[in-house]
């Protein structure tokens, strides 16, 4: 009797000891590359999102410390319900505790309840819309790469400027539309312009010409195009088909990406002004990532933002598992400790998370060169100057995030 | 009252594909019985086509619209002669399953090594510029794209329902038996009209290459509206589906004016109450 008393003792206290050191060392990390993998988002983010995100793990360098981090990718086919049951599933079932990119602001917005629900890491890249750290922001998700407030502001305010204070809009009839959008009319309105009139028109339209006509009739000195990938290039293309910068007016791509000015190529493209906050030809560090990006990316393109800011994002993320020393599985936990630590990436440079999960860093206007000015296949931006991190995103007292109402 | 003018015109270019693009559907269905789901994927391969032919062989649109038809129709008569021709008596869901898969491969074909956001294709010289019409400014190349696609809508009417081509081919679906007794070819014959159908794909795929970005999936989000085109003319019925294509083109281009967040849906709506009223579509035989 005694005899197993004792030994059920031990093994109790065996059992407490192994489970004890289990969670101790607890070091593994799974990673969900939820995005656009086949759609009109696909070449801007898709299986790029996923080549950053295996990079970012091998240069972490946490594998060789005893991590083990394992990385999974999925299509949400720029549907909400897709996007949140693939979510659902990777929580549940394959034990994911983090996720990353999830382009196409309706597709994200859906996916942020979710993560916050199943209390996950969710670093968003790839959506556009403000609304993931202001009204809808959350103590587990953070907003890496560029936002429509800062579109708004940095392009809208740079037109405005230049003159152009009378708006028309073409927005794409969904969440990130409506975002940027609404972003850009404060900017103009703010800034002593006037919308004149706007279309919404369907997502992954091919026949932009009713609605240019009606920008057109408008007589509005910009057409603000707040749509995305490949509704942003149709419209461009069909623009210029149908006389619109040579009858005077001016083309505002609100969001525009380097696939894009590839697929439009840069005889038409050219003179576009737009920002973005990464660009392969930046700096030597943007360039030596861009390099061994390419190389291995099927399609040999350099990344776009959207995919940089996965790989910034998951650095960043990597960083705070590290100062946490183990047991990732507490999201907001995570993500608390992601806002405690300064970024710094070679990518985007030095920034900070702020308390509503906003990413703030630099953010470029850009200008597309003339065909004779492009050295290369992808030489494609001049620089036309720089925002200040702390002046391209929404300033913390405008926020509307509960988080910051104490 | 100008803009309205102008949209409607909007509407009859955008009808012209869609008239050329049923077409080939209507003559498939109508001589081979097969609901032809890879219609849109070989739309998609004539436009690329009409891309490689520029940009590694450096010939020009003008041989492109001659070219890229009998590639692609060449294409579409292996696939008839290796895949097709076994469903033939068959349900038309076979080849409804069949086409539908074979999209989907050639899609992702494309997709896996041209990506997803496409490839840039100029208008051609002769066709660059445009002309102020005092309600709107009319891109010439969009002017000839309605002029180009009635002529060959037209000239496929014509062959299909005036010529002894024509009247053998209609005879070959109704019996082929009998027709095979009067030593016509019939397989071939059935051969040849998949390869012409296809070919009307191929070319509207050309025609639009300058307008759209060539993309893999151009055909997939056209296709849809064509099916419903077709289904509101009338299965297999030519002059049908080509007054039908125009006249939705200007349905959708005046819902775009009025109501412009419909305008992806105001086909199916109108697919809707036309099925309803009457069954076999408006120039539709019964079965």
């Amino acid at each position: 009797m005694k005899n197993t008393i004792s030994a059920l003792l031990l093994g109790t206290a065996l059992v407490l000891s192994v489970a004890s050191v289990a969670s101790a060392d607890d070091k593994t990390v799974k990673i969900g590359v939820l995005s656009d993998q086949s759609g009109l988002y696909a070449d801007l983010a898709g299986p790029g999102s996923t080549l950053a995100a295996q990079m970012a793990i091998e240069d972490s360098g946490l594998k060789a410390k005893g991590w083990t981090i394992d990385l999974i990718s999925g299509d949400h086919q720029n549907k909400p319900d897709i996007g949140t049951t693939i979510a659902r599933q990777w929580f549940d079932v394959d034990k994911v505790d983090t996720i990353v990119d999830v382009p196409n602001s309706g597709v994200a917005l859906a996916v942020n309840n979710v993560v916050k629900e199943k209390n996950g890491v969710y670093i968003n890249s790839g959506a556009a819309t403000s609304d993931l750290t202001n009204a809808q922001c959350s103590p587990n998700t953070v907003h890496w790469t560029y936002d429509t407030y800062m579109l708004a502001h940095a392009t809208g305010q740079a037109l405005v400027k230049a003159g152009g204070d009378t708006w028309f809009f073409l927005t794409a009839d969904y969440a990130f539309g409506a975002a940027l959008e609404r972003d850009t009319t404060a900017v103009v309105t703010a800034n002593g312009g006037k919308v004149v009139g706007g279309v919404k028109h369907p997502l992954n339209t091919a026949d932009f010409s009713s609605f240019l006509l009606q920008a057109q009739a408008s007589k509005a000195k910009i057409i603000g195009l707040a749509n995305a990938g490949g509704d942003t290039t149709n419209s461009i293309k069909q623009a210029a088909e149908f006389g619109i910068v040579k009858g005077g007016q001016k083309l505002a791509a609100l969001l525009l990406f380097l696939t894009d000015v590839k697929a439009i190529g840069l005889e038409t493209a050219q003179g576009l002004n737009f920002t973005e906050t990464f660009y392969w030809d930046l700096n030597d560090k943007t360039r030596a990532f861009s390099k061994r990006f390419s190389e291995k990316l099927k399609s040999g393109a350099p990344p776009t933002m959207v995919q940089a800011g996965v790989y910034a994002g998951l650095l960043h993320y990597f960083k705070a598992l590290e100062a946490l020393g183990g047991n990732p599985h507490d999201g907001a936990k995570v993500i608390a400790k992601m806002k405690t630590i300064p970024t710094d990436d070679p990518l985007f440079g030095k920034g900070e998370v702020e308390a509503n999960g906003r990413v703030t860093h630099d953010a470029y206007l850009f200008e597309v060169k003339k065909p004779s000015e492009s050295k290369g296949p992808w030489d494609f931006y001049k620089l036309v100057g720089t925002v200040p991190g702390n002046q391209a995103f929404t300033p913390l007292d405008k926020s509307t995030c509960a988080l910051l109402k104490k | 009252m100008q803009a309205l003018y102008a949209q409607l015109l909007v509407g009859l270019i955008n009808g012209s594909f869609y008239a050329l693009l049923s077409l080939g559907l209507a003559v498939i269905f109508g001589m081979l019985n097969i609901i032809n789901f890879a219609h849109g994927a070989l739309y998609m391969m004539g436009a690329f086509v009409a891309y490689f032919l520029l940009n590694l062989g450096g010939i020009n649109y003008w041989w492109a619209l001659i070219i890229a038809p009998v590639v692609v129709g060449i294409f579409g008569m292996i696939l008839e002669r290796t895949m097709l021709q076994w469903l033939a008596g068959l349900d038309h869901l076979y080849g409804l399953l069949l086409t539908f898969g074979i999209a989907l491969i050639v899609q992702g074909v494309f997709q896996n090594y041209f990506g997803s956001s496409g490839l840039p294709y100029s208008i051609p010289d002769q066709l660059k510029g445009g002309v102020n019409l005092g309600f709107m400014f009319l891109p010439v190349y969009r002017g000839w794209v309605v002029v180009f696609s009635l002529v060959v809508c037209l000239a496929t009417w014509f062959l299909i329902e005036k010529t002894q081509l024509g009247a053998y081919l209609r005879a070959a679906t109704e019996n082929p038996t009998l027709v095979r007794a009067f030593g016509i070819n019939v397989p071939r014959m059935i051969t040849l009209t998949y390869g012409l159908g296809v070919g009307l794909a191929a070319l509207a795929g050309v025609l639009s290459a300058p307008i759209n970005q060539v993309r893999p999936l151009m055909g997939a989000d056209l296709i849809i509206v064509v099916f419903a085109v077709v289904v509101i003319g009338g299965m297999g019925s030519i002059m049908g589906s080509i007054i039908t294509g125009f006249a939705l083109g200007v349905i959708e281009g005046l819902t775009k004016y009025f109501y412009p967040e419909a305008s992806n849906t105001v086909v199916f709506v109108l697919m809707v109450v036309v099925l309803l009223v009457k069954p076999t579509g408006l120039t539709g035989r019964a079965a």
